[in-house]
C-alpha cells in the first residue's frame, strides 16, 4: 500500500474493508516516519504507546463486525500547541522542554473519539509566533516541496507532513495566517474555521481573540471531514459558539453555479508576485466557467491590518505568556536567590528572541501612557476592518485572494528583519481580526515549481461556502495538471 | 520614539532581564515595528468605538443584548471532579508535596 497517497476517506476505506489493520497502518506510517522525517524535522514527538492502543481499539471494533466511527483508523499529527494527556507538549518552546500535558484539548480528544489515532506532534514556531518555522525552539522545519525553503509556519510541521505523507490529516493553529500560510508554501489544503467554530479549549494561547484551531489536508474533502468531527459547542471554551454544525461534505460537489465570488483589489497590488498573481487569477477564471458571478469588491483598510494585528495579538502574548514563570510547569532556572530573579532568568534562558520581542512589543502597548494611542487605537482600527468585511458580504458570498504575497522563501532570508517576516502574512490576517472562515488550496505551481495557495474567505460560520468553492478550484487545478 | 530607558522598564514589568546585547537589538526591532504601526494615525478614529473581540459581533443571537446573549455559557452552580491534585502538581519543578515550592519571595 503506498500509504502516502491515502486520504481520510481511503484511509478508513481501507481499514473498514479490512485492506489493512490500524495497527498495521501506524506501524507503516511510524517506518516512513523514521526514515524520511529526519531530513525535514515536522515531527517532534512521537506517541507510539497511545497510537497503538487507539489502533487496537479499532481493530477489535473491526474484527468483531461492529460499526466503526466515521475516522476508524485515520493516523494524524497534532500541532504541539494542543495538549495531549500524558504526552510532551512544547508548544515549540525550551521553557515547556518537559511539560506534560495533564488533558487532552478538545479537537483532539473529539477526533480520537471519532476513531483517529494521533501518531505524534508537530514542531512549530515557538508559540505559534512566526512564518517560517525558524523560530522553533527545537529545530527549523524544511519545505518537503524543496529542502532549501522554509515549510512556512507557525504550523509548518503540519503542513509538513501532509506534503511529505508521514500522516493523513494534521491540526494546526492559526492566529494571523499560520494554517493557511504554510498550507500554501507546502502545497496542501488548510483551514481556519470561523472563531468560535472549533474549541480552543487545550490550545496553548498565544493571542486569544484570534486564535482559532483547524485541520490540514491532501484535498479539501479531508479537510471538511477532520472540520466536521471536531467543530461544535464545547462547555470548556466559552468563547465556543452555541450553533448547530451542518454537514459539511454533503455540499462538496454542488454546483456554485450563481455564487458571487468578490475579488478585493487591495489583495492584488504591490508587493504580489507575478506568478503567484497569474495563478489566482487563473484560478478565478475557473470559478468564472463553473458559473459563479465574480464581483470586483474594496476592503479599504487592509493596509492597516498587519500593524492593527502586532498590536493586538502580541498584547493579548504578553499577558498570555505571563504563566510561564517556573513556578507550576516546564523547565526552571537554577540558581536564583529570590521570587523575582527566578521569573526572570527562567523566561530570559526559556524563551526565544522572537516571543521576547513580542512580549516587549505586547507589553509596552499596555503600558501606562501608550495604551491609548497604541492598543486602544487598534481596536477602534479593528472595528473598521470588520466592517470592510460586513459591507464587501452584503454584495458577494466569498472572497478570493492570494494566500500569500509570494511562494515558499529560502531558510534564513527573513530571519534577520522581523517586519518583513510579518509582510509574509499579509494576506491572511484580516481574516483573524474578523473572525472570518478562511482556506487555502493549491493552485498551481510557480516555474521553480513551487506551490502557489488561493484563499477563499467566507461568511461567519459558512465554512460550508468556503470549502465547496474551494472543492471546485481544487478539481479545475487537478484537471489541467492531468492535461499538462 | 523607544528609548534604552523604555527597554528597560518594559523588560521590568515584562520579567526579562535581557543581555545588553539583546536590549540593543529589541531597542531597533521596537522602533522599527512602531515606525511602521504609525501608521494607523492616518486613520480618524475619533468616531470608531473600539472592538475587543469578534464573539459579541458574530456567532450570538441577535434577539439578546449584553449578557443576557451569552447566557449559554453558564452552567449550573453545582460541585463536579476538577483536575486531581497530584496531576495538577506532576509537571511542578518543585514542591513539597502540597504546595509549589519557590525561592524567597521577601528581600531582607
Amino acid at each position: 500500500m503506498k500509504i502516502e497517497v491515502l486520504t481520510v476517506d481511503s484511509a478508513r476505506t481501507a481499514v473498514l474493508e479490512k485492506q489493512v489493520t490500524a495497527t498495521a497502518l501506524v506501524d507503516a506510517f511510524y517506518q516512513k516516519i523514521e526514515a524520511e522525517d529526519p531530513a525535514i524535522g515536522a515531527y517532534l514527538t512521537l506517541c507510539k504507546d497511545r497510537a497503538h492502543r487507539q489502533a487496537e481499539r479499532v481493530d477489535t471494533l473491526a474484527d468483531k463486525g461492529d460499526a466503526l466511527p466515521p475516522l476508524a483508523g485515520v493516523p494524524i499529527a497534532i500541532k504541539d500547541v494542543l495538549t495531549t494527556k500524558g504526552v510532551r507538549t512544547t508548544a515549540g518552546s525550551k521553557i515547556l522542554d518537559n511539560f506534560i500535558a495533564p488533558y487532552d484539548a478538545t479537537a483532539v480528544a473529539r477526533l480520537e473519539t471519532a476513531g483517529a489515532i494521533v501518531l505524534g506532534k508537530t514542531n512549530c514556531d515557538e508559540f505559534a509566533m512566526g512564518s517560517s518555522n525558524e523560530n522553533s525552539g527545537f529545530h527549523p522545519v524544511k519545505n518537503p516541496r524543496d529542502h532549501s525553503r522554509v515549510p512556512g509556519g507557525s504550523s509548518g510541521g503540519s503542513a509538513a507532513v501532509i506534503a511529505a505523507g508521514t500522516a493523513v490529516a494534521s491540526l494546526g493553529s492559526d492566529t494571523g495566517g499560520s494554517i493557511r500560510q504554510p498550507g500554501a508554501f507546502c502545497g496542501v489544503v488548510g483551514l481556519k474555521p470561523t472563531y468560535g467554530r472549533v474549541s480552543r479549549y487545550g490550545l496553548i494561547a498565544f493571542a486569544s481573540s484570534l486564535d482559532h484551531v483547524g485541520p490540514f489536508g491532501k484535498t479539501v474533502k479531508d479537510v471538511a471531514l477532520i472540520l466536521q468531527h471536531m467543530a461544535g459547542r464545547d462547555p470548556l471554551d466559552s468563547t465556543s459558539a452555541n450553533l448547530p454544525v451542518p454537514n459539511y461534505t454533503e455540499q462538496i460537489g454542488e454546483p456554485v453555479k450563481g455564487l458571487k465570488i468578490g475579488v478585493p483589489k487591495e489583495y492584488f497590488g504591490e508587493g504580489l508576485d507575478p506568478e503567484v498573481r497569474a495563478a489566482v487569477e487563473a484560478g478565478i477564471q475557473e470559478l468564472a466557467k463553473a458559473g459563479c458571478e465574480i464581483v470586483s469588491v474594496s476592503l479599504p483598510h487592509t493596509e492597516y491590518a498587519i500593524p492593527t494585528y502586532y498590536l493586538i495579538a502580541t498584547a493579548e502574548a504578553s499577558s498570555n505568556l505571563a504563566r510561564f514563570d517556573g513556578v507550576r510547569y516546564g523547565v526552571r532556572a537554577k540558581e536564583a536567590k529570590t521570587l523575582a530573579e527566578m521569573y526572570r532568568k527562567t523566561r530570559d534562558a526559556g524563551f526565544g528572541t522572537e516571543v521576547k520581542r513580542r512580549i516587549m512589543l505586547g507589553t509596552y502597548a499596555l503600558s501606562a501612557g501608550y495604551y491609548d494611542d497604541y492598543y486602544l487605537k487598534a481596536q477602534r482600527v479593528h472595528s473598521l476592518l470588520a466592517r470592510d468585511f460586513d459591507e464587501a458580504f452584503t454584495k458577494v458570498d466569498a472572497i478570493v485572494t492570494p494566500t500569500t504575497p509570494t511562494p515558499a522563501f529560502k531558510l534564513g532570508e527573513k530571519t534577520d528583519d522581523p517586519l518583513a517576516m510579518y509582510l509574509a502574512d499579509i494576506y491572511t490576517v484580516t481574516a483573524n481580526l474578523v473572525g472570518v472562515p478562511g482556506i487555502t488550496v493549491p493552485c498551481g505551481k510557480s516555474k521553480e515549481g513551487l506551490p502557489i495557495g488561493l484563499q477563499i474567505l467566507g461568511k461567519h460560520f459558512d465554512e460550508a461556502t468556503v470549502l465547496r468553492t474551494a472543492h471546485v478550484v481544487e478539481h479545475a487545478i487537478a484537471s489541467s495538471a492531468t492535461l499538462d | 520614539m523607544v528609548s534604552e530607558k523604555d527597554v528597560s522598564y518594559v523588560a521590568d514589568l515584562a520579567h526579562l532581564e535581557l543581555t545588553a546585547e539583546e536590549r540593543a537589538r529589541m531597542l531597533k526591532d521596537l522602533n522599527s515595528i512602531l515606525g511602521y504601526i504609525e501608521r494607523l494615525n492616518q486613520l480618524d478614529t475619533t468616531n470608531v468605538e473600539p472592538m475587543a473581540q469578534v464573539v459579541s459581533r458574530y456567532g450570538v443571537s441577535k434577539d439578546s443584548t449584553g449578557s443576557e446573549a451569552f447566557a449559554y455559557t453558564m452552567r449550573p452552580d453545582e460541585l463536579r471532579p476538577s483536575l486531581p491534585h497530584d496531576e495538577a502538581m506532576s509537571n511542578a519543578p518543585q514542591t513539597d508535596g502540597t504546595f509549589f515550592k519557590v525561592p524567597k519571595v521577601i528581600e531582607r
